[in-house]
Parts: C-alpha cells; sequence; structure tokens
C-alpha cells in the first residue's frame, strides 16, 4: 500500500510530511541541543547515543530487528557527530553506506574539530556534508531546505536564496 | 510599572556586559532564540546539563591526574568532552582554556594539566554563578509581570 512519495503530485503535502531526521550523538546536551534545532525547523527527530544504537534503530544491528516499521518512520537524514567512543561517526557512516537499503540517506557529519584529512575521509566516504559543531540554527534550516528539494522536486522553489 | 522596567533594564545591562567580558559567545544567544513557548525553560534546562557535565569531568580530571602514571588519553578524552560542552552553550572562557589543557595533554606535561585544571576550575565557576545570577533575573522579572527582552 506505500506510495514513494517522490510520485506524489500533490502540492498541497508540504505541512504532512515532516522530515525524520535521525541525530547520533555521545553528549546528551549535544543531543537536547540538536533536536530542538531540528524540531524548531519542523522536523520529526530521534536520537541516538551512539553508532550501535543508530544501526539498530535503522534496522541494521546485529539482532536484525527494524525498530523503525513500515513507512510510518522512514527516516530522511542522519546526522552525527565525528567524536564518539566506541564507534566514530566516520564508522557509522560507512555501515550505512555498505548497506543497500540505507546508503541512499543522506548521512551529515559534524565535528568540533577542523581537520582537514578528516573532513575529506568523511566527503569521501559518501557524507553528504560535514559541518562545524556548534551546529546552528542557520545549518540546520539549509539542511531541511535541501531534503525538500529532495523528496518533491516540484516544491524545490519553496527553497529561497540557497 | 517602574519597577519591571527597572529589572528588565538590569537583565539587558548583565546579560550584555557578560557578553562584554567574554564570559558567553554568540552561542549563548543562538540558545535563547531557541526557546520558545513549547519549551519556556530551555536554556535553563541545556545550562543544567553544562553544569552536570562539567562538575563530573572536572572531578574525573582531578582523580585521573592524582594516579601516579597519568592517563594523558584519559585526560584529553575529558577535557575534549569539556570543550564540547561549554563550546555547546557559549561558554567561551571555559572553551578557551580547554584548548591550553589539550596542548598540555599532548605535551604529557602533567604539572601544566595540573596548573590548567585549576585555572579551568576558577573559571567555570565563574561562569556558573554568572548564569546562576542571570537566571534569578529572568525569574524576577518574569514574576514582576515583566516579560525577557531579546536582545
Amino acid at each position: 500500500m506505500a506510495s514513494p512519495p517522490s510520485s506524489s503530485s500533490s502540492s498541497a503535502s508540504t505541512g504532512d510530511e515532516k522530515p525524520h531526521v535521525l541525530a547520533v550523538d555521545d553528549s546528551l546536551l549535544d543531543r537536547k541541543l540538536i533536536e530542538k534545532l531540528l524540531t524548531n525547523s519542523s522536523c520529526k527527530v530521534t536520537t541516538a547515543e551512539n553508532g550501535q544504537k543508530a544501526l539498530e534503530l535503522l534496522g541494521l544491528g546485529d539482532d536484525g530487528q527494524r525498530t523503525f516499521n513500515g513507512d510510518a518512520s522512514k527516516v530522511n537524514l542522519i546526522i552525527t557527530d565525528y567524536c564518539m567512543p566506541g564507534m566514530t561517526g566516520y564508522d557509522l557512516l560507512k555501515k550505512i553506506k555498505e548497506s543497500p537499503t540505507m546508503k541512499d540517506i543522506p548521512v551529515v557529519v559534524v565535528s568540533s574539530e577542523n581537520v582537514p584529512t578528516r573532513i575529506k575521509k568523511c566527503l569521501d566516504e559518501g557524507a553528504q556534508e560535514f559541518i562545524m559543531k556548534p551546529l546552528q540554527l542557520s545549518d540546520v534550516k539549509k539542511l531541511r531546505c535541501q531534503l525538500t528539494k529532495f523528496s518533491n522536486p516540484h516544491n524545490g522553489m519553496l527553497c529561497m536564496g540557497r | 510599572m517602574d519597577g519591571v522596567v527597572q529589572l528588565q533594564k538590569q537583565l539587558v545591562d548583565y546579560t550584555a556586559s557578560l557578553f562584554h567580558e567574554g564570559f558567553l559567545d554568540e552561542q549563548f544567544n543562538q540558545l535563547q532564540q531557541l526557546q520558545d513557548e513549547s519549551n519556556p525553560d530551555f536554556v535553563v534546562e541545556v545550562v543544567s546539563l553544562f553544569f552536570e557535565d562539567s562538575e563530573r569531568l572536572l572531578n574525573e580530571l582531578g582523580k585521573t591526574l592524582e594516579q601516579k602514571t597519568v592517563d594523558f588519553k584519559k585526560v584529553d578524552a575529558h577535557v575534549h568532552q569539556l570543550k564540547g560542552s561549554s563550546s555547546s552553550i557559549g561558554a567561551q572562557r571555559v572553551q578557551k582554556l580547554c584548548i591550553a589543557f589539550r596542548n598540555c595533554c599532548e605535551e604529557l606535561n602533567t604539572e601544566g594539566c595540573l596548573k590548567c585544571l585549576q585555572q579551568v576550575k576558577h573559571e567555570y565557576s565563574l561562569v556558573k554563578n554568572k548564569l546562576e545570577t542571570l537566571f534569578k533575573l529572568e525569574q524576577q522579572t518574569i514574576a514582576a509581570g515583566g516579560s525577557i527582552p531579546t536582545l
């Protein structure tokens, strides 16, 4: 019964379909911050405190269980911190890009450190963008705008001054 | 109504001084802008997390630096976290000290690290004090029937 959103031509749908963003960060403070930034930008948010949990939520965990079921909570964007103990944001990015089901979800990496080799590594691995922390409202609005363009090509006009 | 105006002016002046003296930077403004009716205590909540994080980390740092053989990787990891939280709320002075602290870690300099820890602890208690005063002023302003002026 699921119809791919991009084939829908109803231009009145912008209000209904909030992008669902998965935000991954080991810092509770930063998770709270990014959640607010995203909610204020009309996104639905799920947070995860590490890469392993993020993979489980995406259905790529060891147990193979899919927490996000059906089309109710399809993830449209993943934002991950780079520096995390255990699985880094880069490791997570790799795993996502290796997954046939998840590789097309845009992944944005954020970091408090401006390390050119790190940035290149992430972009080469397929990260959509690499943004410096702390994330600003303007960064999130820009990402939100890009998401709208992806899913609703006819509504691309909504993004002004990109 | 004079009382409210007085309070609001006090609040504006106090907030401005915190920015002027470098205790807070633009990031704090970002937090205030994110606060809205759906989450009217957002700034206080986030800053509280910063207080909790910092106290825990400063404690851990003290313990780690007291060890016979200092694990500098561990020290660096803690300082990195502290730098992150302070940056996220705009506690500029604390953040800057963390950068210097990390340099001492890289140099495997215990003496230097201990000095840095003292400085960070001092700056942290200053900014904690300032922020608590700010929140008190905000509460008083609201209690007197005023609203928090948006800069």
